[in-house]
């Protein structure tokens, strides 16, 4: 069941990865991004971290990807001009994701026995424990991530100020 | 058994500075819209001081972790700390030297300073991964910001651009690399790393997570082969600017860099060094022979820029404690006189970049004594001669990599010095020939008290790496010394607590 869970639900991840990429619709990439978010709340779901997966979905899922929606639409983002493309993305871009795909696939099929097994299902990760890991062993990053919340606004206010 | 200290103590030069971030960025809202923005400048200068001196301060609390063993204040912190806010306060000062009082943005320039440096002083105390991504993303997008910041001239924009998607495309490997750790070693506390690396039974994916972890941080400092964007961005970014971007970030990345190395891995060397090998060699060769090509000097400096990362990186594949402390000092003379040589190209050339090529600056000592002699001092410490800080920061560098045995990295790097000397000497060849009649020499302006104090501060720094440098590579020493103890045991305080959540 979990297994079978796994299999679809990562395959659609991934193939919505690969769609946002190919689609020259901006609304379409966005629609796709959607299926990537609520896949990965499936698998967060799968590998018992609940209250991750609620929050990918209302987060993500929901917030973000409204947000999204709403800038293409109010930027009226038609469809992307098709380019020739970077010849160094050809040359060395899509070769040396290549080389790194290969090289992870590798060592974890090569390597698997390295690795700490666990089955989908024997953990459920605790909403308290979550929050103990946030809130007080990571409490420091957590509050510094305000400091990056507040310059990426001033920025944004910087660079699309009106100029007078 | 260490005494207690009050947590807040151990990141008092990042709160200082947030704070008067806030305060510049809320006073800049409720001036009145047609006043000048520059008494703001200098509350930050304010604010930069309080961070020096509460860096200088932190020398005198026992070294050790805070916020359950995500940083970590020691001699090496408060060395970079005190490198960090010196910049800062420098940069500022150029920056109220090159603007006028109508310059747009000038609060949130400020403001973008000061967090940024928040960023930067984080990254080279951190000790957990994860507050390291998140200074990095804080010294990142401000400087991606502030390279926008010339909105009128194309260059501005389309640098800010190419900036942010190079750089978060770095970011993303970077991230990457944290994400392969934490699978190998199920941690993301550099000290945790190290032991759990010692323990054994590493997964091989680890190699790939530092690679990637150290191809990020490549991104980063500049090093070739991920330079590319270098010359653009330096060339559409406002001069004050470039001398904060040329420096602070790369030495809290460098700082990062050793950390990671030297704090995480310093059991798998053999896997690393040859990386920062190869990366120091492209450096200090594709930034030299860039360099020669170059007619604009802010490119030209750019290029030299690639060459010093891969100079400092020497440093790196020197393993011991000489090659850290060599870094370390490398760093703080290279930021010296990189900012120095930006405050008179800031000041020449003005907030819009009236000079750009070499051509530009014929004539400059002629016009103005000082500023030529100024410009060419630091030319001079950038080739690397004696009696300037550019010279024992090269020293100490190729001394520790023939300890080390890198007899060819040495060789090298000395037939590269030798290049440099070339382009560096033709744009001082350019300030002392004679202007002609229509050179843009011809109007600048009056240098202001905010200029002459970067340039003693600049200035003084660098004699005094070059005739005295016993002080500051003592203190290097001393911040590498918290490297060779490097223990296989875990850190002692604060961490229990985080294993046993870790491990549920």
């Amino acid at each position: 069941m979990h297994l079978a869970l796994f299999l679809i639900f990562g395959a659609l991840c991934v193939a919505g990865a690969l769609n946002l990429l190919l689609q020259r619709h901006p609304i379409n990439s966005a629609l796709s991004l959607i299926v990537v978010m609520s896949s990965l709340a499936v698998l967060y779901l799968l590998l018992g971290a609940e209250f991750l997966a609620a929050a990918q979905v209302i987060v993500y899922s929901g917030a973000i990807m409204v947000l999204f929606t709403f800038v293409i639409m109010l930027l009226n983002a038609g469809r992307e001009e098709r380019t020739r493309g970077s010849k160094m993305a050809y040359v060395i871009g899509f070769p040396g994701a290549a080389v790194l795909l290969a090289l992870l696939a590798d060592i974890f099929i090569t390597h698997s026995g390295e690795f700490h097994r666990v089955h989908a299902g024997e953990y459920v990760v605790s909403t308290a424990a979550l929050s103990g890991v946030l809130f007080r062993d990571l409490l420091l990053p957590f509050e510094v991530t305000s400091i990056l919340i507040l310059i990426a606004i001033l920025g944004a206010v910087a660079l699309a100020r009106k100029e007078h | 058994m260490i005494p207690m200290v009050n947590p807040a103590l151990r990141v008092l030069p990042e709160i200082i500075l947030t704070l008067f971030g806030i305060l510049v960025m809320l006073a800049d809202a409720v001036m009145a819209k047609a006043s000048s923005r520059k008494p703001l400048g200098w509350l930050a200068v304010l604010g930069a001081l309080a961070a020096l001196a509460a860096s200088l301060w932190q020398n005198r609390l026992p070294a050790g972790d805070a916020f359950y063993g995500v940083v970590r204040t020691d001699a090496f912190s408060v060395f970079f700390h005190v490198l960090i806010a010196g910049i800062v306060l420098a940069s500022l000062l150029i920056a109220l030297d090159a603007v006028s009082d109508t310059t747009e943005g000038l609060g949130e320039l400020f403001a973008l300073i000061l967090f940024g440096a928040v960023g930067m002083m984080f990254m080279t105390s951190a000790v957990e991964l994860l507050l390291v991504f998140i200074a990095l993303e804080i010294s990142s997008i401000s400087t991606y910001i502030m390279a926008g910041f010339r909105r009128k001239s194309a260059k501005g924009p389309e640098s800010a651009l190419k900036y942010f998607l190079l750089g978060s495309f770095a970011t993303a490997f970077f991230l990457y690399g944290i994400a392969l750790v934490f699978g190998a070693t199920g941690t993301t506390r550099i000290p945790e790393i190290a032991s759990a690396i010692a323990a054994g039974h590493t997964p091989a994916i680890i190699y790939i997570g530092l690679a990637m972890l150290i191809v990020g941080l490549g991104f980063k400092v500049s090093a070739a082969p991920f330079h590319v964007w270098t010359p653009d961005v330096y060339e559409g970014a406002p001069s004050p600017v470039v001398a904060l971007m040329s420096t602070a970030p790369k030495a809290a990345a460098f700082a990062v860099l050793l950390r990671i190395v030297y704090g995480a891995f310093p059991l798998l060397h053999d896997h690393w060094t040859p990386i920062l090998w190869w990366l120091a060699v492209l450096s200090m060769t594709i930034g030299n022979l860039g360099a020669l090509r170059q007619r604009n000097v802010k490119r030209l400096l750019a290029y030299s820029s690639i060459a010093h990362a891969g100079y400092l990186l020497v440093a790196f594949a020197a393993l011991s404690a000489d090659g850290i402390a060599a870094a370390s000092f490398y760093a703080v003379a290279y930021a010296i006189m990189n900012v120095g040589i930006f405050a008179v190209i800031s000041h020449a050339g003005g907030y819009e970049d009236r000079l750009t090529l070499i051509d530009d600056y014929r004539g400059l000592a002629w016009r103005s004594p000082l500023l030529g002699g100024v410009m060419a001092f630091f030319l001079i410490s950038l080739i690397g001669i004696p009696f300037t800080g550019g010279f024992f920061g090269k020293f100490y560098v190729f001394v520790a990599a023939l300890h080390s045995g890198l007899i060819w990295l040495a060789i090298i790097g000395l037939v590269n010095s030798g290049i440099a000397a070339w382009y560096y000497l033709r744009v001082a060849t350019a300030i002392y020939s004679r202007p002609s009649e229509s050179s843009p020499v011809h109007s600048l302006p009056r240098p202001s008290l905010a200029l002459l104090l970067a340039l003693v501060i600049t200035v003084s720094g660098t004699l005094i790496l070059g005739i005295f440098p016993g002080g500051v590579l003592s203190s290097a020493r001393a911040a590498a010394a918290t490297y060779t103890s490097v223990s296989p045991v875990p850190s002692s305080s604060g961490t229990s607590a985080a294993d046993t959540t870790a491990q549920h």
